[in-house]
């Protein structure tokens, strides 16, 4: 197995990284570019850009944020937000992100999913599922559906997701610690790896996530102190969590 | 030095690679011109898509013919991911396509506990970690190194190429590189 990931998750809004990243030490907290660059030499395994802002007028300036990131990062990346077609998916891929992230898109019509896996592949395609009281929610999690979670999550695999990126309502925001139950429950029906998503508050937090699922995110956990990337990911391995060995800066 | 061509097969994110040599000093222009492919110094075979679109994309380019010449000549060619997949004989992506058969072997799916394998894996006997993303894996005589037990790098004569993205991989990857490009 690969090791475990920790994935830093930057919020973006018109070309610019929203919330909750306070760091005096960058020149620009609210450039994507430089924060990326950040925390890639800060340890990240890979990095989520959401762009919350997704609109059609949007896509061209995510597009060249897009860009300008895969120029100076040498890690993995996945976009998010906004993806609607394969067209979207085409265009920020070539762009040169690694993988898209889909989520009400891909509710809404999921022969999405399959039509970009057969493009790219299954490992360019993530599905972003925001669950609560055991159903997808749509919105930003404001907005309940009758999909019930687990059983969308393997829908979503058997159309050719490689990835599940799974993020709990109730957890989100709280710093309580992930929802465990839940990621057990999905990356048990599946056989695709599972991002676990909303909560953490502490290297515990993730740790106890990594011990169940492939990868975590972290927001404002490491946004509120991106200097303390590498001592998180110490004490996450203290836990006993295996993560890559970092070698030699560039 | 002369440029390091990064062959174009239609879909693909070449951008990433040609960063990644940017970073390392080496200029680099994406093509698939088979003339360029065949006179240059060093090529990329990148990868991302699927396989049959890229397959047909080299065919009727006459990129095929030309890497199978640099191949001949001896002239040293990387190829990355799909890039390495498609130089064996064939691979069961996609119901089953013919690949450029430069090496040994074939292209099996994946069977481990998670399909795809993501992530960071250190790569054996090397002893660097790289960053992997593949539902497939070859099987060959060819082999030079192993991830989890996988085959993850094959060599013979002057193509080697790699499961890994070493574009992706940080500092260790763009090392990686910069010896593939070093003159031995």
């Amino acid at each position: 197995m690969p090791f475990a990931r920790l994935i830093p998750c930057l919020d973006v809004a018109h070309g610019r990284v929203v919330k909750g990243v306070s760091f005096v030490g960058l020149r620009d907290v609210g450039d994507p570019v430089e924060l990326a660059r950040f925390y890639s030499d800060g340890g990240a395994d890979e990095l989520v850009f959401l762009d919350i802002s997704a609109t059609p007028e949007e896509a061209v300036t995510m597009t060249s944020v897009v860009a300008r990131v895969a120029d100076v990062l040498e890690i993995p990346f996945t976009v998010g937000g906004g993806v609607r077609s394969v067209e979207d998916a085409t265009r920020i891929i070539e762009s040169g992100a690694d993988r898209v992230a889909l989520n009400s898109a891909a509710l809404a019509d999921p022969s999405l999913i399959t039509a970009i896996a057969d493009r790219y592949g299954s490992q360019a395609v993530v599905i972003s599922i925001d669950a609560g009281d055991g159903v997808v929610h749509t919105h930003g999690g404001r907005v309940a559906t009758t999909t019930p979670t687990v059983p969308w999550a393997i829908e979503a695999a058997e159309r050719g997701a490689g990835e599940i990126l799974l993020t709990s309502i109730r957890c989100d925001g709280r710093r309580q610690g992930y929802d465990l139950e839940l990621t057990a429950a999905v990356r048990g029906a599946i056989s695709v790896p599972v991002i676990a998503s909303g909560g953490a508050g502490s290297a515990e937090h993730v740790a106890a996530a990594l011990q169940i699922a492939d990868a975590a995110l972290v927001a404002s956990i490491v946004h509120e102190n991106p200097t303390g990337l590498p001592g998180l990911r110490r004490e996450i391995e203290n836990l006993g969590i295996q993560l890559r060995p970092l070698k030699d800066g560039r | 030095m002369s440029d390091v061509v990064v062959v174009d097969y239609g879909a693909g994110n070449t951008r990433s690679v040609r960063a990644a040599l940017t970073h390392i000093g080496r200029t680099s222009i994406v093509s698939s011109d088979p003339s360029s492919i065949r006179d240059a110094e060093f090529v990329i075979l990148p990868g991302v898509g699927s396989a049959r679109s890229a397959m047909e994309h080299l065919d009727r380019t006459g990129a095929s013919r030309a890497l199978h010449e640099r191949f001949d000549g001896g002239v040293s060619t990387l190829g990355i991911c799909l890039g390495m997949q498609l130089a064996l004989e064939t691979t069961e992506e996609d119901g089953g396509v013919a690949g450029l058969g430069l090496l040994a072997g074939y292209v099996r799916r994946l069977h481990g506990e998670r399909v795809p394998r993501l992530g960071w894996a250190r790569v054996e006997p090397w002893g660097d970690t790289y960053y992997f993303a593949h539902s497939y894996a070859v099987e060959s005589a060819d082999a030079v190194a192993t991830s989890d037990g996988v085959t993850v790098a094959v060599r013979r004569g002057p193509f080697l190429g790699v499961q890994f993205h070493p574009e992706k991989s940080g500092p260790a990857g763009l090392n990686f590189l910069e010896r593939c490009l070093s003159p031995a």
